[in-house]
Formats: C-alpha cells, sequence, structure tokens
C-alpha cells in the first residue's frame, strides 16, 4: 500500500450547492413509481364509492359487475373477516377520546362521500373501473353534518351511535401546568386596563394533492408478503399491518419506491393499503390499486379545517400578558392515524416567540360526514402561527405602533436564549432580531411603508399593505418521552447505518423514507465530508423494510435533525472502528494518529491511509488486530432530547386593487433561521414550495362541500392549486443560529415556508385595507371576499352563491341545466 | 381517470363526418380538440358509445381570407388562432382573446370551433365571436347553413347545432384596424374566467365610430353589451365618456353565483372590467 498518494484539494460537501442526484430519474419518470410496477398475473382494483355524505347501506348487488369481462371477483364488507385489518388511530389525545371503528370497508353505514363500499378485482385497471360502475348499492340517506358550526351543536350526528359529534377535549392551561399565570385573570384585568383582543379564524380545509396520486403493489407469492406503497411511512405501516391483519412482522416487506410527493397526504395508514393486502392473500396474485386524481382528492385525507377562537391580552402599550385558544377541529367521519393530534402540536406554538405569562389552550376534536383530515405540511403549527401573527398585527393595529415594533417588544430577545416558553418548550437557539433586521433591508421596509402611505394619501384605487410573519415552529419530531407523555402510540427516534463495500464506496442506511426532499444529496453530503470520500461515493438507501430496517419515516422536518444526527453518529463509529486498525496497518500508536480530509495520518511522519484503503483491507482481513472484528459497518439510533426550533421573519408586500377586490402579491422576502444549512439549494427549493402552499392557502385553496356534503372543489379546475404563472421571485435568505440539539447544528426547513408565509400575505391584504375599517379578511382572500369587506365591512364572509363543479353532469351531458340557480342534478 | 370504453371513427372529410353522425346519432360524441370532452370522459360524466374525431379533416383548420371576411376553421387551433395575421389583422379582439385561453398546452390541443361548439358560458372565445358579429358555419345533411351569434348561442353548453350537424368554421367580418382589448378576470392564471370583457372599438381623430362589447360568463350564453356600445357610438374617446358608458355593462345580464362570486359581486366586476376593457382597448 503506497502511503502517499497525490490527492486533489478536499472542499467540504456540507453548504454546497449539490444538484440533487435523485432529480434526473424523479423528473423523468424512469424509475419504480409504484404505478410503475407490474408483476406477472397481477390483478388491479377498482373502488366502488358512496356518493353520499351519511347513508345507510341496505343492499349491494354485485352480479352484474361480477359477470364483466375480466372481472375476478366483487367483494364487499361482508366477504372480509378480521384478517381486513383496521384503519388506527395511533394518537389518542385524551384517554376517553370517542374513537370510531374505522373498517377499510363500510359494511352497514357510509359516514364520508368517498367512502368504500366495496372493491372489484380484475385483470385490468379498465376492466375494473368497467365493473365497478356495475356495482349496485342501495343507500338509505340519513342526515349529514358537514360543518363545524354545525357539528359542535350535535343536532345532526356524523355517528348516531356516539351519541356526539365531540370527540376529544385536548386542555393545557399555564397555572396548572405551572409554567405561567391564569389566563382567565390575565384577561380580567386587562378589560379593566388593558386591551383585550377577541377575534375568530377560520383555517379552511385544504387538500394535499401530492403530484403521485397514490398506489399499492402488493405480491404475496414470496415467503414475505411485499407492498410497494406512494407512502412517507414504510415502517409505520408494516406496523400497522401486521397490528391489524395478524401477519407477523417478520412475514411483511414494505417498500416505498420513488414516492412524487406527500406534505403529509401520504403520512397515513390507508383503507385502500389494507384493502390490497387482504385481496392479494385472498386471492394468491399480485394486486396493483392506483387512485385517479379525483378519488385523491375526494378520498386521501385533507388537512386543517379549524375554527380559531382567540383572545389576547395585553397592556394598554401593547405588553402581551395572555392567549386563550379555544378551538373546534374537525376530524372528518373517522380519527385518523395521527388526527386529533394535529391540532395539538399547534398547543405547543400559539405563543410563538412572544413571552407570554399566562395561556390556556383548549382543543376540542369533532366528527363531521366528511373525508376524514389528518397531517398537512406544517401540520398544527401553521394554524397556530397563523392566528398569532394576526393576532400581533391587530395588536399593533390596536396599540397604533408598526406591527415590528409590537412584536420586539414581545420577543424572546437573543441573549434569552435558551428560553423555556409558557407551553413548557424549551427554545434552544436563535436571534429574532438579527433574522428582522436583514428581512427588512432585504425588503426594501422603509420605502415600502413610505409608498403605501402616498397610496393612501392620493386615495389609489390600487392600495399597498405589508405583511409581517415573525415566526417559529417546533419541528423535528419528536423526543420519545415526550411523545410518550401525549400519549402518542409511537417514538421519534431515527436510525442509520453506515456501511464500506470492498472497494472503498460507502452505503448509508437511513430510515428517513424520502418523497420529493433530496435526502440522497444532502446525506450523501454530510457522508462525504464525516468519512472524506468522495461525493459520488455515497449511496443513500431507503424506503425498503428489508433494507432499512429500523426507522420512523419521513414528517415533521424530521429527516435531517434526527435522521441527520443518527447518520453522524453511524459514520463516527465507523471511523472509531477503523482507528485501530489503521493504526496496526501503519505500524502506529493509536495516540499517533490523526484522521483530517478522509485519511488517517501519522503525526510528524508522511504514513498515511484513506477510508477506502482500509476498506478493502478489512475485506481481506488479512492483517488485523487481533480480537477485532473484520468490519467497519455501524449503525446508530438517535432519540433527540428536545425539538428544533427554526424561525424567521417573513415580510410581504400586497396591491390590492379596491375596485375588484384583486390581491395580487410585489413583494416577498423571506429571513430564515434554519441553524446551518448542508445544501443550500435544496433548502431554497423547500422555502420557495413551502411559501407557495403556504401563499395558496392564503389566497386559493379551498376544499368547499355544499349542504349535502359533496365535495365540490373535486378537481383541479375547482381546487384550485398555483402554478408559476401565479407567483413571483421570492428573495430569501437566512441567519445562522446553529441548533445546540445536534452536531451538525441543523434545524428543519420543510415546513417553514408553509407555516410563515399564510399569515403574512393575510396580513398584508388586512394592512391595505385597514384604513377603510377592515380587520380580517376570511381565508382564502378571494377577490369577491376582499371586495365584500371593502364594501360591506365584513370579513368577507361566505359566497352564498351556489357551490357548483366547473366540470358536473350539466357539462358532461350538454343538457340544459340552469346552474344560475344553484342546484345542479 | 379511465374512461368508459368507447368505439372510435376519424373521418377525413366533412361529408364522412356527417355521415357517422347520421349512422350514430345520439349516441356519439364529437371531439374536436378534446380539451373538454376528455376531462368529462375521464370524469365518467358522459359515456357515449362512439367519439367521432374531427383532427384528420384538414379543410377545417386554418384560416382564410374571404373578402370582407375571414374564416376560421373549425380545426384551428387556439395557438394557430392567436398568432395568425389574417385574425391579428382583421379580427384583433379574436387574437387577444384566444392568447389567454387556458394555458399553453390547451392552446395547443383545443381548437376554435370545438371551444364555440362547447359553448360553455366561462369560454373565452364566444364574447368575442359575438361582438364581432361572427356568422357561424353549420353543416348538416342538406347542406351548410350560416347563423348569427345571437342564434348560435341558445343556452348553457347549448347551441344551434343539431345532433346531425356540425360546426365547420366561423366566419367574421374585418374589423381591420379596429382597437381591441380582452380583460380576463381570473384568481390563478389557468382558470376558467369569473368575468371578462372584450372591447374592440373603432376610432378616427378621437371619436369613437365603432364598439362592440362580448362580456363573457355573465349569463348562461355569451351576451353583448348594447347599451355600453350606443353610449360609445359617436362619443369623444374621454375617460368620462368610456366611465359612464361601463357603468352599463351589467344591463340585463343574468350572472351566475358560484365558487368564485355571487352574482351581484359579478354585476360590479363586469363594469369596472368593461371600462378597463375599452380604455386599454384605446391604449390607456
Amino acid at each position: 500500500m503506497t502511503a502517499v498518494e497525490a490527492r486533489p484539494e478536499q472542499t467540504n460537501e456540507i453548504g454546497r450547492d449539490r444538484r440533487r442526484k435523485e432529480d434526473a430519474r424523479l423528473i423523468t419518470g424512469r424509475t419504480r413509481w409504484t404505478d410503475n410496477i407490474n408483476l406477472p398475473g397481477m390483478l388491479h382494483l377498482a373502488m366502488v364509492r358512496s356518493p353520499f355524505a351519511h347513508a345507510r347501506i341496505t343492499g349491494i348487488d354485485t352480479s352484474a359487475a361480477e359477470e364483466s369481462e375480466g372481472v375476478v371477483t366483487v367483494l364487499a364488507a361482508k366477504d372480509f373477516d378480521e384478517t381486513l385489518g383496521v384503519c388506527i388511530n395511533a394518537w389518542p389525545i385524551t384517554p376517553d377520546q370517542k374513537t370510531p371503528a374505522h373498517p377499510p370497508i363500510a359494511s352497514d353505514r357510509v359516514a364520508f362521500a368517498g367512502e368504500i363500499v366495496a372493491v372489484v378485482a380484475a385483470r385490468s385497471a379498465a376492466a375494473a373501473r368497467d365493473a365497478a360502475e356495475m356495482v349496485e348499492v342501495d343507500y338509505e340517506e340519513l342526515p349529514a353534518v358537514v360543518s363545524l358550526e354545525e357539528a359542535v351543536k350535535d343536532e345532526v350526528l356524523a355517528h348516531p351511535d356516539l351519541g356526539t359529534n365531540k370527540s376529544a377535549l385536548w386542555v393545557f392551561d399555564s397555572a396548572q401546568a405551572g409554567t405561567g399565570g391564569s389566563v382567565d385573570e390575565a384577561i380580567s384585568a386587562a378589560r379593566t386596563d388593558g386591551i383585550v383582543l377577541e377575534r375568530t379564524y377560520r383555517q379552511q380545509r385544504l387538500i394535499p394533492a401530492f403530484m403521485e396520486p397514490r398506489s399499492v403493489v402488493c405480491d404475496p407469492t414470496g415467503e414475505q408478503i411485499t407492498v410497494w406503497s406512494a407512502t412517507q411511512i414504510p415502517h409505520i405501516l408494516r406496523f400497522a399491518f401486521a397490528a391489524t391483519t395478524g401477519v407477523p412482522e417478520s412475514k411483511i416487506r414494505v417498500i416505498a419506491p420513488d414516492v412524487g410527493g406527500g406534505f403529509g397526504g401520504k403520512l397515513q395508514q390507508t383503507p385502500e393499503e389494507m384493502i390490497v393486502f387482504a385481496l392479494a392473500r385472498r386471492l394468491g396474485k399480485p394486486v396493483k390499486y392506483t387512485e385517479t386524481r379525483s378519488e385523491s382528492l375526494l378520498s386521501a385525507h385533507h388537512g386543517r379545517d379549524q375554527i380559531q377562537k382567540l383572545t389576547l391580552s395585553a397592556t394598554k402599550d401593547g405588553q402581551v400578558t395572555g392567549l386563550k385558544v379555544e378551538l373546534d377541529a374537525n376530524l372528518g367521519a373517522y380519527v385518523a392515524i395521527v388526527g386529533g393530534g394535529v391540532p395539538v402540536l399547534g398547543a405547543f406554538m400559539f405563543n410563538a416567540i412572544y413571552k407570554f405569562p399566562a395561556y390556556q389552550f383548549n382543543c376540542q376534536t369533532v366528527f363531521t360526514n366528511t373525508t376524514w383530515t389528518d397531517a398537512y405540511r406544517g401540520a398544527g403549527r401553521p394554524e397556530a402561527t397563523y392566528a398569532i401573527e394576526r393576532l400581533m398585527d391587530e395588536l399593533a393595529a390596536e396599540v397604533g405602533v408598526d406591527p415590528l415594533a409590537i412584536r420586539e417588544k414581545n420577543w424572546i430577545k437573543h441573549e434569552e436564549f435558551p428560553f423555556t416558553t409558557i407551553a413548557g418548550l424549551t427554545y434552544d437557539s436563535g436571534n429574532y432580531e438579527a433574522a428582522t433586521a436583514k428581512a427588512k433591508e432585504l425588503f426594501g421596509y422603509d420605502e415600502l411603508r413610505r409608498e403605501q402611505a402616498e397610496r393612501r394619501a392620493n386615495n389609489d384605487p390600487v392600495q399597498l399593505g405589508i405583511g409581517i410573519s415573525t415566526f417559529t415552529e417546533m419541528c423535528g419530531l419528536a423526543p420519545s418521552r415526550v411523545l410518550g407523555s401525549l400519549d402518542y402510540g409511537a417514538g421519534g427516534w431515527e436510525h442509520a447505518q453506515v456501511r464500506l463495500t470492498p472497494t472503498g464506496k460507502v452505503e448509508v442506511i437511513t430510515g428517513a423514507s424520502a418523497h420529493g426532499q433530496g435526502h440522497e444529496t444532502a446525506f450523501s453530503q454530510i457522508v462525504a465530508d464525516r468519512l472524506g470520500v468522495p461525493f459520488e461515493d455515497v449511496e443513500v438507501l431507503h424506503g425498503d423494510t428489508q433494507i432499512a430496517a429500523k426507522g420512523y419515516d419521513t414528517y415533521g422536518s424530521r429527516s435531517l435533525v434526527v435522521g441527520g444526527e443518527a447518520l453522524v453518529r453511524a459514520a463516527d463509529k465507523v471511523l472509531e472502528k477503523a482507528k485501530p486498525i489503521a493504526a496496526h496497518l501503519l505500524e502506529a500508536s493509536v495516540d499517533d494518529l490523526e484522521f483530517t480530509g478522509g485519511r488517517w495520518t501519522v503525526r510528524g511522519t508522511d504514513q498515511g491511509m484513506s477510508i477506502g484503503e482500509l476498506s478493502t483491507a478489512v475485506f481481506a482481513a488479512h492483517n488485523l488486530p487481533d480480537g477485532v472484528e473484520a468490519n467497519l459497518d455501524s449503525e446508530a439510533t438517535f432519540d433527540p432530547e428536545n425539538f428544533n426550533f427554526p424561525h424567521g421573519t417573513h415580510l410581504c408586500a400586497m396591491e390590492v386593487d379596491t375596485e375588484t377586490g384583486q390581491v395580487k402579491m410585489r413583494k416577498y422576502v423571506c429571513c430564515d433561521d434554519i441553524g446551518n444549512i448542508i445544501n443550500p439549494l435544496i433548502v431554497a427549493g423547500q422555502v420557495h414550495g413551502g411559501l407557495v402552499q403556504g401563499i395558496a392557502q392564503a389566497l386559493w385553496e379551498d376544499a368547499v362541500y355544499d349542504e349535502a356534503g359533496t365535495l365540490v372543489a373535486g378537481s383541479f379546475v375547482d381546487y384550485l392549486l398555483p402554478t408559476a404563472a401565479d407567483t413571483i421571485s421570492f428573495e430569501i435568505d437566512h441567519t445562522t443560529s446553529p441548533a445546540t440539539t445536534n452536531t451538525l447544528g441543523t434545524k428543519g426547513v420543510g415546513e417553514a415556508g408553509t407555516i410563515a408565509s399564510t399569515p403574512a400575505v393575510v396580513n398584508a391584504v388586512v394592512d391595505a385595507l385597514r384604513p377603510l375599517g377592515v380587520h380580517d379578511v376570511t381565508m382564502p382572500c378571494t377577490p369577491e371576499r376582499v371586495w365584500r369587506a371593502i364594501n360591506e365591512g365584513s370579513a368577507g364572509g361566505e359566497t352564498t352563491g351556489a357551490a357548483a363543479a366547473h366540470f358536473d353532469q350539466s357539462t358532461g351531458m350538454s343538457g340544459n341545466v340552469d346552474r344560475t340557480e344553484g342546484d345542479v342534478q | 381517470m379511465i374512461p368508459a370504453s368507447f368505439d372510435y371513427v376519424a373521418p377525413t372529410t366533412v361529408e364522412e363526418a356527417l355521415a357517422a353522425l347520421a349512422q350514430y346519432g345520439d349516441e356519439a360524441k364529437i371531439i374536436a380538440g378534446g380539451q373538454s370532452l376528455l376531462p368529462v370522459l375521464r370524469m365518467r360524466l358522459n359515456a357515449p358509445e362512439w367519439v367521432i374525431d374531427l383532427g384528420r379533416i384538414d379543410s377545417l383548420k386554418g384560416v382564410r381570407d374571404e373578402g370582407d371576411s375571414i374564416l376560421v376553421g373549425a380545426m384551428t387551433r387556439h395557438c394557430d388562432v392567436a398568432t395568425d395575421p389574417l385574425v391579428a389583422e382583421h379580427a384583433a379582439l379574436v387574437a387577444r382573446a384566444t392568447a389567454t385561453v387556458a394555458d399553453e398546452q390547451v392552446r395547443h390541443r383545443g381548437t376554435f370551433g370545438g371551444a364555440l361548439a362547447h359553448a360553455d358560458p366561462a369560454g373565452d372565445l364566444g364574447a368575442p365571436a359575438l361582438a364581432l358579429d361572427a356568422e357561424f358555419v353549420i353543416a348538416g345533411p342538406a347542406g351548410e347553413r350560416v347563423v348569427p351569434g345571437s342564434e348560435f348561442f341558445q343556452g348553457l353548453f347549448e347551441t344551434a347545432v343539431s345532433e346531425d350537424e356540425l360546426l365547420v368554421g366561423v366566419r367574421i367580418p374585418k374589423h381591420t384596424g379596429w382597437l381591441a382589448h380582452y380583460e380576463k378576470f381570473v384568481r390563478v392564471a389557468h382558470q376558467w374566467p369569473i368575468c371578462a370583457v372584450g372591447a374592440t372599438l373603432k376610432v378616427s381623430g378621437g371619436v369613437i365610430e365603432g364598439a362592440a362589447i362580448g362580456l363573457t360568463n355573465m349569463g348562461a350564453t355569451p351576451l353583448r353589451a348594447a347599451g355600453v356600445e350606443q353610449a360609445l357610438i359617436g362619443q369623444q374617446a374621454t375617460e368620462e365618456v368610456v366611465r359612464n358608458a361601463a357603468a352599463l355593462a351589467a344591463d340585463g345580464a343574468e350572472p351566475p353565483s358560484d365558487l368564485n362570486g355571487d352574482a351581484d359581486y359579478r354585476r360590479h366586476l363586469v363594469t369596472v372590467l368593461t371600462r378597463r376593457a375599452i380604455t386599454k382597448a384605446l391604449g390607456g
């Protein structure tokens, strides 16, 4: 082995704008999307779904469907036994939570439009679809409860057997918890000598709308039943299969191949997955189900849907003294896997970056006859951030100061970190002053304020508004002990393994499960630096329970801050194992070895050896120290001790056309503090995408149901997703306060943009109109709502007109249906 | 999103297409660019036994000069209409409106005649065609007939084209030198318009000599804003004249209420958009 060889100068991989190594295959689609998988003899499924939001099933006639060409079998709930399994709720938020049974196929009653009542297996997807149309289901319609406002009245019940629509009431009170004072006292004090703001905000229902519809393939023909699913959570899914079907976990392999987005929408154990699993086992053949886009919008879980009643108390000069949150959260028809827990994740975030001396959070989860809700990008934290950031603008207006000044008056100062909040969390690091100063400068804050004043003075029909959001969030889910204290049904650690091949290449195995994040690139950068190997020599393997045997998957901005730390620890173990071997081979003392740039060198000599050379030597094992095993591979499991707290200052300028109510984004600047950055390009992508998703909640997206419980926004014609044509170029920057709870000093960035941007946009819209007497506009801020807010002084209210989809029966049949009256048949 | 199975025929002449229509009658659907029909089929909102594809009838494609008018073939794609020199010169409003239809992909598939025959009240082309006094050339078993826009649009998704007929072309009287603007109001770029106004004007020496204003999605069919036109013609093109005229835009309209806005909002909106359309057409 030669001791010295010319090596190119090492530059750090961490911090480099690496283009994502996975992109070519993801973008071209020349890869393993689940729906691309075709197995010999594979059958295809189609689901028969209820068109009614609430109905009794009085009969199912499958005979015509069974005779349809290519059909193998048509099955309803009665045809399955308990091996079908159930859909689980992993987080009962209170001991007395009401949790209706959630079978994958409804048997005698459907509780939302889109619920599965029968399944067809056929030799082609088209044959299955055709036959599904022929299944005749007799329904006896029941009264449906659709809106939260109606549901809390308990007059019409989503599940009559339960006797109520109320599932669980979760409360945090700072006085009871010992983290602060009594909120009621603070509010009553402020009523006599201070400011009390009472506001109600609506978090409309959103649809995750990932690009790749969900798809499942199950091959039962091997010793292990293999399931491919477009899921964020292969490990949790395997657990759920085993826990609810009786098949031992060791007999199940779950693979999440390349997955085309999730945004929380694929953090689920779905009825469709359970049905595919059961059908494959029953028929002894591979089975595939891929949902249509319509099915995806209709029956993949939805997000948000809360009504927030908020009371904030402050002194007359704007020092906050208390915050009371009374939240109603719409579960939809069932308690999904994390369902009721989503709003609880927001419980710790309403106080945000501010020093509240008293805080109370009450969350009532409520059933309705709608699609069940669960995590959607940010999960609980966008709702909390929206509420508090809207309130801080309201407080500034009440006190009569700049909204940035009111924030500065109340936020945690940088020298006060670590800081334990009224909600009981300890923020490890941050610098709100620095991020705000940088954002202000980049934005040209003072200049835009001047322009705003001019437009106001000139009575310009286009007014300018400036919106602020100084957000923080808790991510890096999650310390297992904390999850345990919240009765969450799982842990929050992550696992990693680093393996060295005989030729010195590195295989990294992570329990995180990417669905568009760029893990393969970012994790390669981390390991390349840690082991001093070329970026190209690192292969990241994930998303297969046979390869990555342990893991808790990807959600809650956890992959880097939890999974990345596990990776660092596994890599460090490799080096620990390698060191005595290197010393032995270099004939030096361990104490004389130095490791830099991927090489061990003997101090004071030109003797050295790379990790690649060492791998080869360990593979041969001809000359290892006594008692040392021929294996450098190492693994680590990291359980964080704390959450991770990114923060940032987002500034948004909106132009509001007061004649039409149309709003137009003029400028968006954000300065996020996400600690140290592994790959700025990936971070920029996360921030840009996150911003658009948050902006879309503010302006466009709304999963509207009609009164009967039919999803009106059931296609992309009516559910308005923005495209690049609807957004502007964002200016993004960073300050760096490294996290103290992981070696790399990183913080999560997957949800930051989404959490921060929604209130920034709405604050800007309201700010533009405040001189006209407007202090709220309901989301999404449609032109009509803005116009009504200006002209009627309301928050824009509801569009009372027909909730009619653009493509409906009248479009389809070219009949002469009068849609202007709004009762489309 | 798998349509129910159907049989498919692709005639190469209008005669063959009419023969196919005669044969399959109400069990057939005509496909032009497919931008409205395909979503409907894929969502199984309709399941025709036969689909008759006009895509191979070359005689229906392109724009022709017919002296006093131009004839836009029914199967001319939006992208071709929007960039056609004859359309730009003689029917500028059509060019402007066509360039705003949905998105680039749709404009490369969707056709002029297909969109008009579909008669979606939120479609962008009906109002400009109506405003320009277009005539619709309809071929049927008894030969061709021509109907004016006021008769062509009969209701929501309803036109004068019978089940055994085809729209083969649209004849637009030349509006050479007329100024034009299509003011479209959407929340996101690819959306059907919540409301839109097409304005085209003939101005000479500062006087408005001709005005044609068409309204999109202000009722079950495209509308002419006759009151606005009357208030403009013969007047100086001043801000005040335009403002007063535009205020009449909603007269007689019965706009729909839907997720994007109630009727009263649309009635207000159309006055603002009309003012802007006229002002922008005038170069303001």
